[in-house]
């Protein structure tokens, strides 16, 4: 089986092949070892950042944005976002913060500063 | 009136770094000077990730980003007002300014513009059609959804395929609103090729190349769009038109320098890049006034926007502590294939490697690059592709530079 694909780790976009089965897969056009990295769990377990917004209770009008510290099976994105979703969180708050944790290996953490 | 060294008008990326590398270099009376609450800019609302890798070496979120930049400055005690508006920058280097507490006036050693840029809007682009709510510049939207929780919409149609655009189409889809597609009126995209793929590809929104948005319908609210194809000429083909439901528009078609400033203080304007005209120390054609980031050229990276920064940050210090650079200068020119060329002037006598950067007027293949001045070729660099959206960095090396005596001009062969 040969896939095409797009590397998205750095601006470069780097366009890749992957050819083989399970675990004996050759990456070729990919120009650094993360490219060749992503093009193998791309096909084999492709993962995501997530980041979005969690609402700051006791403020106006008032969001804290936060990320998965790691990334998150592709599967699982929406049911991450849709507990993200349902969290509040009280200011103070720093960024690093956790927000949720135990999200599929990982943690969501608060990547800005609320005073 | 008050005097400073340097005065940094914006406190977004381009702003920070800049006051953070004059400090370095020597000259510590820095201030900027912000209209919003806080530093940052554009980057507390680019909540998603992807920054820093080629100038931190590590991925993070916009506001992370920005974090690193404000530490930096915290620690050197740069001072910087916010939610103060500069109102005018005069050919003596004077800024004048307004907060709560009335008018500031400064006379500054230096100033670096760092005011970033500003989204195109309806009115610029001619949609024709009614007038409902629900049209949005796609950074409005990521301003309200992203730092005010204020969903914009449930059902839309994105025109223009830019970064942002894409940005948006899978923090919509994200927060649950069903992206029925985008529109480029271009045959490519104006983006980055990895946003296609992680914002549109892996969501199955559609992306309709050489497309636009015909006509906006709706009274209170957008109730749909007409999109159609275009010919050569980025003409309506009329029996293309189709009409696709939707409550919400965005638009990311394009980002102008925000150069008020700039042009009522007089300095000339680069009609492509529609920044300040600026030689290698990004200084503007007024000495002692320099430029960076999005108001001088709008980037494809946050990272170049630093690196840039940098660069001006510099410049500055060394005005404020030798005076004007002299010497000998050439203009740069875009030839063919190339969009434009910045800094669109060149000390060639300094010892210096310079830097120079460039747009591709379309997407090409492999192509080479060739700096030329008259017959002499000062640098080549040859690319696996090259496209509108990512810009290019070619580094003519001094040795060379000396040599050139006429124009140098940039331009590209497909191999």
């Amino acid at each position: 089986m040969k896939r095409n694909l797009i590397c998205i780790i750095c601006p470069r976009g780097c366009a890749m092949s992957v050819e083989g089965e399970g675990d004996n897969l050759t990456v070729v056009g990919n120009a650094c070892p993360k490219g060749k990295q992503y093009a193998i769990d791309e096909c084999t377990h492709p993962t995501r950042t997530v980041t979005s917004i969690v609402r700051v209770a006791n403020r106006v009008d008032t969001m804290v944005s936060v990320k998965t510290a790691a990334p998150i099976p592709k599967e699982n994105i929406f049911d991450v976002m849709a507990r993200i979703r349902a969290t509040e969180v009280q200011a103070p708050i720093e960024a690093g913060t956790v927000v949720l944790s135990d999200i599929y290996g990982t943690e969501v953490i608060a990547t800005k500063t609320i005073k | 009136m008050r005097t400073h060294d340097i005065v940094i008008v914006g406190g977004g990326p381009a702003g920070m770094a800049a006051a953070v590398a004059a400090y370095d270099a020597g000259v510590t009376d820095v201030v900027i000077l912000d209209r919003e609450d806080g530093v940052g800019g554009i980057l507390r609302q680019c909540i998603h990730n992807g920054f820093g890798l080629h100038k931190l070496g590590r991925e993070l979120t916009g506001p992370e980003y920005a974090d690193v930049y404000r530490k930096e400055v915290e620690k050197r005690g740069i001072k910087v007002y916010c939610e103060t508006t500069v109102t005018a920058v005069s050919q003596e280097r004077v800024v004048t300014a307004r907060n709560r507490e009335g008018i500031l006036k400064i006379q500054a050693g230096a100033v670096v513009l760092a005011m970033g840029c500003r989204e195109r809007s309806r009115g610029a682009l001619n949609i024709s059609g009614t007038r409902p709510a629900g049209v949005y510049s796609a950074g409005t939207a990521q301003k309200l959804i992203n730092c005010e929780g204020y969903m914009v919409g449930k059902r839309v149609v994105i025109l223009g395929s830019g970064d942002i655009g894409l940005i948006m189409a899978r923090r919509m889809s994200f927060e649950g609103a069903k992206v029925e597609a985008v529109c480029e009126i271009m045959p490519y995209s104006g983006g980055l090729t990895r946003n296609i793929v992680q914002c549109l590809e892996d969501y199955d929104i559609p992306l309709y190349l050489s497309t636009t948005v015909a006509e906006i319908h709706g009274k209170k609210r957008v109730e749909g769009v007409t999109i159609a194809e275009v010919d050569e000429n980025r003409r309506v083909k009329e029996e293309t038109k189709r009409y696709i439901p939707c409550d919400t528009l965005l638009l990311s078609c394009g980002l102008i320098p925000e150069n008020e400033l700039t042009r009522s203080a007089g300095i000339p304007i680069d009609p492509i890049t529609s920044g300040a005209l600026v030689d290698e120390n990004r200084q503007t054609a007024t000495p002692g006034i320099f430029a960076c980031g999005n108001v001088l050229q709008v980037h494809d990276l946050v990272d170049y926007v630093s690196d840039e920064a940098e660069i001006a940050g510099i410049g500055a210090a060394d005005f404020v502590k030798n005076g004007a650079v002299t010497g000998d200068t050439v203009q740069t020119k875009a030839g063919n294939g190339v969009r434009y060329v910045l800094p669109q002037c060149v000390h060639t006598d300094k010892g210096n490697d310079v830097a120079l950067f460039m747009r591709v007027t379309q997407p090409f293949p492999k192509v080479r690059f060739t700096v030329r001045s008259g017959d002499t070729v000062l640098a080549t660099a040859q690319r696996l592709k090259a496209a509108p959206g990512e810009m290019e960095k070619i580094v003519v090396k001094q040795d060379k530079l000396a040599l050139a005596k006429e124009p140098i001009t940039v331009s590209l062969e497909v191999l």
